[in-house]
C-alpha cells in the first residue's frame, strides 16, 4: 500500500477529470456525487492500508519515498515528483482523505439540485488532489505547487455561487480578497524557498533537513528563512495580520467551509511549520514570534466570535482562533501537540460546519442566529451532534478537544511561561462561551422565526450520517493521544508516533526545566472548571436571563460595537493600505492618462497596457509596403549598429 | 547502401510526393485518399527519423547532415505535419477548399523544412528555404475565392521574396569573404582570421532574412495578416513547422559561427531583437479580438523567447530552443486545431466573442483549449513552462540575466490575453452559444497535441536529456 | 582589367534600386520585378566573386537562384491573378483589409 500512495493523488485527479469533462453531460447527481466521493473513499482506504503497514515497521524505518519520476534537473536544482510517506504525512493524509470523504458524501445531500453540482464535485476533487500533493510532497517545489493548487481551488469554491450577493459585495469579491491576501503570503513563502535553495543548495526535504542538521549556519539565515516561511503560513492559515480573508471565505457553500476553510487547507501552514521544524527550531527568535502571533490570534479571534450573529461567521472566527492555538503549539516547540490539535480540530470543526450547514439547509438559507431558536425539536440529530462538537471544542474531558488543547496549554506553560498559559486559558473560556451562546441561540429556547413561512426540517440521511460519524470521532479521537500522566507506561501514543519526525528539532531546542505532575493536573483542573463554568454562564445568560446579554451589550456599547465590527481590521486595512495606494495611483496617473482608465489599481495597469497595445497595433496599416519600410528601417538600424560596433 | 539507409526519411518524403502526384493525376477523388496517404508518409518518415537518429554523418558530398539533432527536427516537422493533416481533413471540406493538392503541397513544404534543418551548405539552406516558402505562399492563398486569403498570400509572397533577396545577397557576401558556401569552411574561416566587414554584413543580412521567417520584430509585420488570412490549418502548419525550420537553419549556421569571434558582434544585437520581439508580441496581442491574429502576435512573442536561447549561444540554449520548438509546435497546433473546429463555414467565429460560454456547451473542447492556453502562457506543469524555463536558464548561464528577467515580465503580460480566452469560455454565459460542427479527426489531432503538451510538461527531464544527447 | 570593386558597387547599386522599387512602386507586378532585380544583383555579386576567387561554386549558385526565381514568379503571378479576379486591382495600397 505504501508503494501505491501515488494513487491517493491520482484518483482525486481522475475524479476531477471525469466530473470536470463529462459532468455536464451526466445529468444524474448520484453518479457524479459517487464518482467524486468514491475517488476520495478509495484514496482513504489506501492511506489506511499504508498507515497499518507503516505502523508495523520499527520506528526508524517508517519513512518511505515513492518516486514517480524525475521532473526536471538543471544544474543543482533537482526536482522529482516524489511522495514522502512518513508519520507526519500519513497523519495529515488520514485527516484529509478521511474527513474529505465524509464531507464529499455530505455534499451529495447538501448540493442536491444545485445547477453547478458537477462543477462543485470537480472542484472538490481537484482540491483533494492539490492538498494531497501538498502534504505528501518530498520537496518544496511540489509542496508549493500543491500550496498554489489549494489556493486556486479555494478561490474557485469561495466564488462558486458567483451570481449571489455576499454582504456588501458579491461572492466574487470575497474570492478575490482571499486570492490577494494569499498572494502576499505566497510571496513570503517563495522568498523562503529561494533562501533555502541558496543556503542548502537543494529543495528536497531530506537533503535540506539533513544539511540543516549537519551544517553550521548562522542563526540570522535561519531566522530569515523561518520568518519568510511563517509569512507564507500566516497567509494560508489565516493568522494576524493576514487573517481577514477567512471570515469572508464563508461566502462559499458550507461543505467547502468545512473541508477547506476549517479542516484541511487552513492547516497547511501548521503542517508546513511542523515539516520544517528543524529550521524553526534553529531560529529561537522566530519561534517566539510564532508563539506570540498564534496566541494573539487565538485571543483576538475568540473575542470577535463572542458577538457575531452569522452562524458561519462565528465558526469562522472560531477556526481562526483554534489555528492560533496550533501556531502557539508550534511556537513553544510542541510540534506533535500542534498536529494533534490539527486532527481533533478537523473532526469537531468539520462537524460544527456541517451541522451549521444542516441548520442553514433546514432553515432555507437563513444564517442569522438571532432568527433561529428552539431548533432542537425540529432537527434532533443535528442538535445532538452539534452539542458533542461544542463540548469537544470547549475542552471538556474526555472529548477530543480536551486532550489536544490541554497538551498545548501545558506545553505553553512548561516551555514558555505562565502568561502564555494564562492567555490560552482565557481564550479557552471565551471559546466555550461563544460556542454555547451559538448552541443556545440556535437550538434551545423559543423559536424566533416565523413558523408560518419557515418549516425547519431534519436533513436527509446523506447529511446526518456524516454528522454522526464525525461526532463519534470527536468523542473518541482524543484517546489516541492521552497524556502520559493518565496512560502511565505506554506514554502518549500520538506523541511517540510522531516523535521521530521532530527529534532533530527537539534536540536543537533548549532544554526546559522539569515540572511536576501535580502542576500539570492542577492546571488541567483549572482550565476544565473554567470551561465548564463558562458553559454554564452561557446557558444562564442566553436561556434563563436574556436581559443580561442585552444589558451588558448596552452597558459596554463601545466594546460591543468594536467587537461586532471585528476591531475594524477590514476598515483599517482599507483606509491605511488599500485606499492610499488607490488614491496615489489615481492622482498620479490622472495627469498622465485618461481618467476613465482608472477603474482600480489592477484594472488601471491592465487598461494602460491595453491602451498602449491599441496604439501600437495601428503600426500594422495593412499595406504591404509599410511592412517593407519597417523591415528596411530595421535592417538599416542593424547595419549601422554592427558597423559601428566593429 | 549505407548512405541510402541514412537518408531514409528524405527518401520517404520525396517518394511520397511523387506517389501522391501520381495518385492525384489518375484518381478522381484524390482528396479522399491523399490525407491518409500523407499521414502514412509523415508518420513513417517521423518513425524512421527517430530510428536512424543514432547514425550521424553527412551525405550528398557534404551537402546535408543526417542523424542526431537533425533527425529530432525531422521528427517534429513530420509528426506536426501529420497532426495538421488530421486537423485539415474536415476543415478544408468545411471552408470549401476540398482539393487533394493541399496535401501534396504540405509534403513538399516538409521536404523543404528537412533540407533546411540538415543543411551543411548555404546552397542547401537556400533551396530548402525557397521550397518551403513557395509551398507556403500557395497554401496561404489556397482559398482562392476568398479575397482575405488572396491578400494574405500576396503580402506573404511579396515580403517573403523581399526577405529572400536579402538572404541571397547576404550569402553572396559570405561567399565573397570565405570563398566557399559550405558551413564547415565558414567556421574554419572564422578560426583562422577575424571576420572581414563583408562577412559581418553578409551574416547580418542572412540573420535578418531568417528573422523574417521566425517573425522577429521589426521583420514580423507580415505575420498577423498572413496568419489571419490563411486557412486556419495552414496557419497552424506555418506557425509551427515554418518557425521550427527557420530556427533550425539559424542554429545550423549560427552555432558553428558563434563558437568564436563573431559572437561578440552579434550577441547584443540578438539580445535587443529578443527583447523587442517578446515585448511587442505580448503587448500588441492584448488588443486583439480575433483569435488567429492574437495567436499570431503570441507567435511573435514566442519567437522572442527562443531568440534568448540563440543570444545565450551555449549548449543549454540550443537544447532549450529545440525543446521550446517541440513544445510550441504541439501547443500551437492544438490551439489552432480548436480554432479551426470552432470556425464556421464562412470563416467567422474566430473572434473572442464567439467563445462565450463554450465551456457549458462543449466542455471537452473548452478543456482542451484551456490546456493549450495555459501551456502557451507558460503555466506549469505544461510543456510551455519548461520551454521558457530552459531558455531563461541558458540566458542566466551566459550572464544575460537581464534578458531572462525581461522574459519573465513579458510572459506575465502575455498571461493576460491567454487567460482571457479561458475566462470568456468559463465565466461568461450567453443565451445563444455558437454551434460547432464536430470533427472526430480533428479531435484526435487535438487530443494527441494535448497529450504531448502534458507529457512534455510532466517528463521534461527525459526529453531534455534526449535532446542534449544529440546536441552534445 | 576592371577591378572587382566596380562590379560589387554595381551589384550593390542594383540591389538598392530593387529595394527602393519595392518600397515605392504601387503596382504589385512592378514590386515583384524589383524583387527580381534584387535577386539579380545578388547573382552579379556571386558571379563576380566566383570569377575573382577562381572557383565556380558561385556560378553554380546563380543557376539555383535563377531556377528558384522562376518557380517563385510562377507562383507569384498566379497569386496576383487570383487577387485581381477578386478585387479587380493589383494596387498594393488598396489591398489592406487585413490590418491592426
Amino acid at each position: 500500500m505504501i508503494q501505491l500512495i501515488y494513487l491517493t493523488v491520482l484518483l482525486p485527479f481522475a475524479g476531477f477529470l471525469i466530473n470536470g469533462i463529462f459532468g455536464s453531460k451526466i445529468k444524474n447527481e448520484k453518479i457524479i456525487g459517487w464518482i467524486g466521493s468514491g475517488a476520495i473513499g478509495v484514496s482513504f482506504l489506501i492511506v489506511v492500508g499504508a498507515f497499518f503497514e507503516t505502523i508495523a515497521l520499527p520506528p526508524d524505518q517508517r519513512q518511505h519515498i515513492v518516486t514517480l519520476f524525475n521532473w526536471l534537473s538543471v544544474g543543482s536544482l533537482n526536482v522529482s515528483i516524489a511522495y514522502q510517506v512518513d508519520q507526519l504525512s500519513l497523519t495529515m493524509a488520514l485527516i484529509v482523505t478521511g474527513v474529505g470523504f465524509i464531507i464529499h458524501v455530505y455534499s451529495i445531500g447538501y448540493m442536491h439540485g444545485d445547477k453547478g453540482f458537477w462543477r462543485f464535485f470537480a472542484y472538490l476533487n481537484l482540491f483533494i488532489f492539490a492538498m494531497m500533493n501538498l502534504i505528501l510532497a518530498d520537496n518544496f517545489v511540489l509542496l508549493f505547487l500543491g500550496w498554489e493548487g489549494v489556493g486556486l481551488c479555494s478561490y474557485l469554491l469561495i466564488g462558486f455561487w458567483y451570481d449571489r450577493k455576499f454582504e456588501k459585495g458579491t461572492t466574487g469579491d470575497a474570492a478575490k480578497k482571499a486570492f490577494i491576501v494569499n498572494r502576499i503570503g505566497d510571496f513570503g513563502f517563495l522568498l523562503g524557498m529561494f533562501l533555502i535553495f541558496l543556503t542548502f543548495n537543494s529543495l528536497n526535504f531530506n537533503e535540506v533537513f539533513t544539511r540543516a542538521n549537519a551544517l553550521n549556519i548562522s542563526t540570522t539565515v535561519y531566522s530569515f528563512i523561518a520568518l519568510f516561511l511563517f509569512i507564507g503560513a500566516t497567509g494560508k492559515s489565516a493568522q494576524i495580520p493576514l487573517f481577514v480573508w477567512l471570515p469572508d471565505a464563508m461566502a462559499g457553500p458550507t461543505p467547502v467551509s468545512a473541508l477547506i476553510h476549517a479542516a484541511t487547507m487552513v492547516t497547511a501552514g501548521v503542517y508546513m511549520v511542523a515539516r520544517c521544524s528543524i529550521i524553526f527550531a534553529s531560529a529561537p527568535a522566530i519561534m517566539t514570534v510564532v508563539a506570540i502571533i498564534g496566541l494573539l490570534t487565538a485571543l483576538f479571534a475568540a473575542t470577535i466570535g463572542l458577538v457575531q450573529n452569522d452562524i458561519k461567521k462565528v465558526l469562522a472566527y472560531s477556526t481562526v482562533s483554534q489555528l492560533g492555538y496550533m501556531f502557539l503549539a508550534m511556537g513553544v516547540g510542541a510540534f506533535s501537540a500542534g498536529i494533534f490539535h490539527v486532527m481533533t480540530h478537523a473532526f469537531f470543526k468539520a462537524l460544527l460546519f456541517l451541522g451549521a450547514g444542516s441548520v442553514i439547509h433546514g432553515m432555507h438559507d437563513e444564517q442569522n442566529i438571532q432568527k433561529y431558536g428552539g431548533l432542537k425539536k425540529y432537527m434532533p440529530t443535528t442538535y445532538k451532534t452539534f452539542l458533542v462538537a461544542a463540548i469537544a471544542i470547549s475542552g471538556i474531558p474526555p472529548l477530543a478537544g480536551f486532550f489536544s488543547k490541554d497538551e498545548i496549554l501545558w506545553s505553553a506553560y512548561a516551555n514558555a511561561g505562565f502568561i502564555y498559559w494564562f492567555i490560552g486559558v482565557v481564550t479557552a473560556l471565551l471559546t466555550a462561551f461563544y460556542m454555547f451562546r451559538l448552541l443556545n441561540l440556535t437550538f434551545e429556547g423559543k423559536h424566533r422565526f416565523d413558523v408560518h413561512h419557515i418549516h425547519p426540517h431534519e436533513s436527509p440521511k446523506l447529511m446526518t450520517i456524516p454528522l454522526i460519524v464525525l461526532a463519534v470521532l470527536s468523542v473518541g479521537g482524543g484517546f489516541i493521544g492521552i497524556p502520559e500522566i493518565f496512560s502511565g507506561e505506554h506514554g502518549n501514543n500520538f506523541h511517540s508516533w510522531l516523535a521521530p519526525i521532530f527529534s532533530d528539532a527537539q534536540i536543537r531546542l533548549a532544554q526546559y526545566g522539569s515540572h511536576t505532575h501535580f502542576e500539570e493536573i492542577l492546571l488541567m483542573v483549572i482550565s476544565v472548571v473554567g470551561a465548564a463554568s463558562s458553559i454554564y454562564f452561557a446557558r444562564y445568560i442566553y436561556l434563563k436571563n436574556q436581559k443580561v446579554a442585552e444589558h451588558t451589550a448596552s452597558k459596554f456599547k463601545r466594546i460591543y460595537k468594536i467587537l461586532l465590527n471585528k476591531y475594524y481590521v477590514d476598515e483599517v486595512y482599507s483606509n491605511v493600505i488599500i485606499q492610499p495606494i488607490y488614491k496615489t495611483s489615481e492622482s498620479l496617473l490622472w495627469k498622465i492618462t485618461d481618467v476613465k482608465l482608472l477603474d482600480g489599481l489592477v484594472n488601471g495597469t491592465a487598461s494602460l497596457v491595453e491602451l498602449v497595445s491599441g496604439k501600437i497595433r495601428k503600426i500594422q496599416t495593412g499595406v504591404a509596403q509599410t511592412y517593407a519600410v519597417v523591415m528596411m528601417l530595421g535592417i538599416v538600424a542593424a547595419l549601422f549598429w554592427i558597423i559601428y560596433s566593429l | 547502401m549505407n548512405e541510402i539507409f541514412m537518408i531514409t526519411p528524405l527518401l520517404i518524403i520525396s517518394g511520397g510526393i511523387l506517389l501522391s502526384l501520381i495518385v492525384e493525376m489518375f484518381y478522381k477523388k484524390s482528396e479522399i485518399i491523399l490525407p491518409w496517404l500523407s499521414i502514412a508518409i509523415f508518420i513513417s518518415a517521423a518513425y524512421y527519423s527517430l530510428l536512424t537518429a543514432y547514425r550521424e554523418g553527412v551525405v550528398f558530398n557534404s551537402m546535408l547532415a543526417v542523424g542526431g539533432l537533425v533527425h529530432i527536427f525531422y521528427f517534429i516537422f513530420n509528426f506536426g505535419a501529420a497532426i495538421v493533416v488530421l486537423l485539415s481533413i474536415d476543415h478544408i471540406k468545411k471552408v470549401g477548399i476540398y482539393f487533394g493538392e493541399f496535401y501534396i503541397l504540405m509534403q513538399s513544404a516538409v521536404l523543404g523544412m528537412m533540407f533546411l534543418s540538415g543543411a551543411k551548405d548555404l546552397v542547401m539552406v537556400f533551396i530548402g528555404l525557397e521550397q518551403m516558402s513557395v509551398c507556403f505562399y500557395i497554401l496561404t492563398g489556397f482559398n482562392r475565392k476568398r479575397s482575405s486569403s488572396n491578400e494574405a498570400a500576396l503580402k506573404y509572397f511579396l515580403l517573403g521574396a523581399f526577405a529572400s533577396g536579402f538572404v541571397v545577397y547576404g550569402m553572396a557576401l559570405i561567399y565573397g569573404a570565405v570563398g566557399s558556401l559550405s558551413i564547415p569552411s565558414v567556421s574554419f574561416y572564422l578560426i583562422n582570421q577575424s571576420p572581414s566587414i563583408i562577412f559581418i554584413v553578409g551574416l547580418l543580412l542572412f540573420i535578418i532574412g531568417f528573422s523574417f521567417k521566425i517573425a522577429a520584430v521589426p521583420f514580423h509585420m507580415w505575420v498577423p495578416d498572413v496568419y489571419q488570412g490563411a486557412p486556419t490549418t495552414v496557419t497552424a502548419f506555418m506557425s509551427t513547422g515554418g518557425k521550427a525550420a527557420a530556427f533550425s537553419a539559424l542554429l545550423v549556421v549560427l552555432v558553428p559561427v558563434f563558437s568564436n569571434l563573431a559572437k561578440n558582434n552579434f550577441i547584443p544585437l540578438l539580445s535587443v531583437l529578443a527583447v523587442i520581439t517578446m515585448l511587442y508580441g505580448s503587448i500588441v496581442a492584448i488588443a486583439q479580438i480575433d483569435l488567429k491574429r492574437m495567436l499570431a502576435y503570441s507567435s511573435i512573442a514566442h519567437a522572442g523567447y527562443m531568440i534568448i536561447g540563440l543570444a545565450a549561444g551555449n549548449q543549454n540554449g540550443v537544447t532549450g530552443i529545440v525543446f521550446y520548438l517541440a513544445a510550441y509546435t504541439f501547443m500551437n497546433l492544438g490551439a489552432f486545431g480548436v480554432i479551426s473546429m470552432v470556425e464556421a463555414k464562412d470563416n467567422s467565429h474566430v473572434d473572442l466573442q464567439s467563445y462565450t460560454g463554450l465551456a457549458a456547451k462543449y466542455p471537452l473542447l473548452a478543456a482542451m483549449l484551456t490546456i493549450f492556453m495555459f501551456a502557451l502562457a507558460g503555466i506549469p506543469p505544461f510543456a510551455g513552462f519548461f520551454g521558457k524555463y530552459f531558455v531563461f536558464i541558458s540566458a542566466i548561464e551566459a550572464n544575460l540575466t537581464w534578458l531572462a528577467i525581461i522574459g519573465v515580465i513579458s510572459s506575465a503580460i502575455s498571461a493576460y490575453f491567454y487567460l482571457r480566452v479561458v475566462v470568456v469560455m468559463y465565466f461568461k454565459s450567453t443565451d445563444s452559444p455558437i454551434d460547432v460542427e464536430p470533427s472526430y479527426y480533428a479531435l484526435l489531432g487535438i487530443f494527441i497535441s494535448a497529450l504531448l503538451v502534458l507529457v512534455m510538461g510532466l517528463f521534461p527531464n527525459s526529453i531534455i536529456q534526449l535532446i542534449s544527447f544529440f546536441v552534445g | 582589367m576592371i577591378p572587382i570593386e566596380f562590379y560589387l558597387v554595381l551589384s550593390a547599386f542594383m540591389f538598392i534600386t530593387g529595394v527602393v522599387g519595392v518600397l515605392t512602386r504601387k503596382n504589385a507586378i512592378i514590386v515583384f520585378m524589383s524583387i527580381e532585380l534584387m535577386l539579380n544583383a545578388a547573382n552579379l555579386s556571386f558571379v563576380t566573386f566566383s570569377s575573382f576567387l577562381g572557383n565556380n561554386i558561385g556560378q553554380l549558385f546563380v543557376f539555383f537562384v535563377m531556377t528558384v526565381a522562376a518557380a517563385e514568379s510562377a507562383v507569384g503571378l498566379a497569386i496576383i491573378i487570383a487577387l485581381f479576379r477578386n478585387k479587380l486591382t493589383i494596387n498594393i495600397d488598396e489591398i489592406n483589409v487585413l490590418k491592426w
